[in-house]
């Protein structure tokens, strides 16, 4: 009895408490459909451009090609075949790109930390120096993507400087390749996804305050220490920002791999699609194959987040 | 008192008392100035001292050097005999309340206790974690975030987080500058407490005189880079023996003039044709060009007509300002030949003298210190 009545008087209380009159009750119910107008031309633009495509996808992966039909001749159908034919098919591509696309990713953190780093926390305070290390890490981006691996071909050729050296101190045998192995797809991978790395690991140590890695030091912790227990989990957010944007990128990348692989045991699913879709014009498969890939993407990335990504990090 | 005693005999607060401080000839100079000038120490085991002075003085830099935070240009640094000089901070048992406290925010208020015990790699960490928030009265927090707690419970936070450790000495550097002023003389009173009650070596940055007076046993006055004068905070501030000490430590009246006879045991000088006697024991110089100095709480100011002790110093003046406190009346008198200078005279009930007004201001010769006479009068005035 007590209780309802108190509840009831407490619901009197807050109403009576609350300072603002129906006036402003509705203008802010007016500024939250504002907000809602605002970000109409998002929404637009995304149906228009990600949704529709990704639908027209799904459907193209269900077609069937007619019987006796020419080649690229599909018609409307619910073929879920196709998906158990390329899985079937390319299972291993799939796989290997993921495995690509982690290397890539664990090789772009192991350079990318103590560059960013490096720019942030060490040269703290000298600007132009900051500025310069910046415009470096940036400036790849001014030249075009292919020309950039291109050169990587030209680096890791059998007459370029790298393998000249393996060969010279015995580390590659004296008829050992570069180009058309893994290691230069997963070396270009590494290059050409490093700033989306670094940048945001930088953006986040930029933030970071050196007083607390004075502190660490002054409660006896060495330097290592106090970079495992300090430092690496106040990047965290960067670092988690980072390797998501090497990751998915890296995984369905297929320059890299057309260009320093040797198109049989270092083929990447987005090599397969490409190729699907332009070369033996399978349509069907090949939006199968899109789709698939992105769903994994998706999935990996979803049980990444609920493994090390919390609110709390952003 | 009967918390001090009951807290010692808990487990986990045995007392160590700390270990000397010494400071041999350090100084630090960086590219453009010298910030710590051929600085010599000595800081006894268990004291409570205050490293006091302006913001550009040294002080920090000086903490930051005994911390191994920085190292010096030249000279060397011993805890309890032992030379620190070239070890790194890590290995030093010397812990640090930092200004901006630089609590972990990725911890819970436990862990950021616990962290210098885990590295140590002690016994019941987590029981003398408990133990030392207790102490600052904050056990009930320890799950939170520092995020999530009000300035001062971080500020405690921070002093438990050092003092758990039982460093050999305590650092703090200008640790209650961020917090309002009821909380800071809150603060204050629990520093020196908890202080009494572990017995550590405690050196305390600041730049609030006040703050330094009436927690340290030991105040030092630093002044570009050296130490300007050292002692009790009221030895220091009874007898000044430099204007910066005289200005900075509370408020003087300086006043220049000439040595004119010598009294066996005190002087008289000439200021400006007025006559002012000094105990030789209180002056720094008993011939030739000398600087007479008077706080203003131990002058008396009276009419024309009021009698006063033939012995006393006496000057003539007429009142510039006069405002009234409730406490008492501050004053700030003219006199010719000399200049300004303040004084107050506690409400008895007596009328308070109008601006305008001729009045004679008296003090014991006892209560003049003499300076140098090459000494600056508005040296450390509005430093801070």
């Amino acid at each position: 009895m007590t209780a309802t009545a108190t509840r009831r008087g407490d619901k009197k209380k807050q109403k009576l408490e609350d300072p603002r009159s129906t006036e402003e009750i509705s203008a802010e119910r007016r500024k939250g459909r504002m907000g809602l107008y605002l970000i109409l031309p998002g929404m637009i633009v995304l149906a228009l451009f990600f949704a529709a495509p990704v639908l027209v996808l799904l459907s193209m992966s269900l077609n069937a090609k007619p019987p006796g039909g020419e080649i690229g001749e599909f018609v409307p159908a619910l073929e879920f075949g196709n998906y158990v034919t390329v899985i079937s098919a390319y299972w291993d591509v799939f796989l290997r790109s993921f495995i690509f696309a982690l290397i890539a990713t664990v090789a772009a953190l192991v350079i990318g930390f103590p560059m960013a780093y490096l720019v942030a926390v060490r040269l703290r305070g000298r600007q132009l120096l900051q500025g310069i290390l910046l415009v470096l890490l940036i400036a790849p981006f001014f030249s075009s993507f292919i020309l950039r691996t291109q050169a990587w071909k030209q680096i890791l050729s059998d007459e370029g400087p790298v393998v000249t050296v393996l060969r010279a101190i015995a580390i590659l045998p004296a008829d050992g390749h570069l180009t058309a192995t893994a290691f230069a797809v997963v070396c270009g991978l590494t290059y050409n996804f490093l700033p989306f790395m670094t940048l945001p690991i930088y953006a986040n140590l930029d933030r970071l305050d050196t007083n607390l890695l004075e502190a660490s030091g002054d409660l006896y912790a060495s330097p290592l220490t106090t970079f495992f227990k300090v430092t690496l989990p106040l990047s965290a957010p960067g670092i988690f920002a980072g390797t998501l944007l090497t990751f998915i990128p890296a995984a369905g990348d297929y320059v890299n791999a057309a260009l320093l692989g040797n198109n049989r045991d270092t083929a990447m699913i987005g090599q397969v699609i490409d190729s699907r879709f332009f070369k033996i014009v399978d349509y069907p498969g090949a939006s199968a194959l899109s789709f698939i890939l992105m769903i994994l993407i998706l999935a990996l990335v979803l049980i990444y987040i609920k493994r090390f990504g919390t609110k709390e990090l952003f | 008192m009967t918390t001090v005693t009951t807290n010692k005999s808990e487990p986990g607060t045995t007392t160590s008392s700390g270990a000397d401080l010494h400071l041999q000839n350090i100084s630090k100079r960086f590219v453009d100035f010298t910030a710590v000038d051929d600085l010599t120490l000595t800081v006894p085991s268990g004291t409570f001292f205050a490293l006091l002075g302006p913001s550009g003085c040294g002080k920090t830099t000086t903490l930051r050097m005994i911390a191994g935070l920085e190292q010096p240009t030249s000279g060397s640094i011993s805890i309890g005999g032992q030379d620190v000089t070239k070890l790194p901070s890590f290995q030093r048992q010397v812990n640090t309340v930092f200004q901006s406290y630089a609590l972990f925010p990725h911890m819970s208020v436990l862990d950021n206790v616990a962290f210098g015990l885990k590295r140590k790699r002690v016994k019941d960490t987590l029981q003398r974690a408990k133990a030392a928030l207790a102490m600052v009265e904050l056990e009930h927090m320890a799950s939170r975030k520092p995020t999530q707690l009000s300035g001062g419970q971080q500020q405690r936070v921070a002093l438990a987080r050092a003092l758990v450790n039982r460093p050999a000495v305590l650092l703090l550097d200008e640790p209650l500058g961020a917090l309002d002023m009821k909380l800071r003389r809150q603060m204050q009173v629990e520093l020196k407490s908890i202080q009494t009650e572990v017995g550590l070596t405690f050196i305390h940055v600041t730049h609030d005189q006040e703050e330094a007076m009436t927690m340290a046993d030991t105040v030092a006055v630093m002044n570009k880079g050296k130490i300007e004068q050292m002692g009790a905070p009221r030895d220091l501030y009874e007898l000044p023996k430099t204007a910066f000490v005289a200005n900075f430590l509370g408020k003087s009246n300086l006043m220049y003039g000439t040595v004119l006879e010598d009294l066996g045991d005190a002087v008289a000088v000439d200021a400006s044709g007025h006559r002012l006697v000094m105990p030789k024991n209180r002056a720094v110089a008993h011939s030739g060009a000398a600087v007479v100095g008077v706080r203003p709480e131990k002058m008396r100011v009276m009419t024309l007509e009021a009698e006063y002790s033939p012995s006393a110093n006496m000057l003539t003046g007429t009142v510039l300002d006069a405002s009234f406190t409730g406490v008492s009346t501050e004053y700030l008198v003219d006199v010719p030949g000399i200049g300004t200078l303040a004084t107050f005279s506690q409400n008895m009930g007596q009328a308070p003298a109008q601006r305008g007004e001729t009045v004679r201001m008296t003090w014991e010769p006892e209560f003049s210190f003499g300076l140098d006479g090459n000494e600056k009068a508005t040296e450390g005035k509005d430093a801070l």
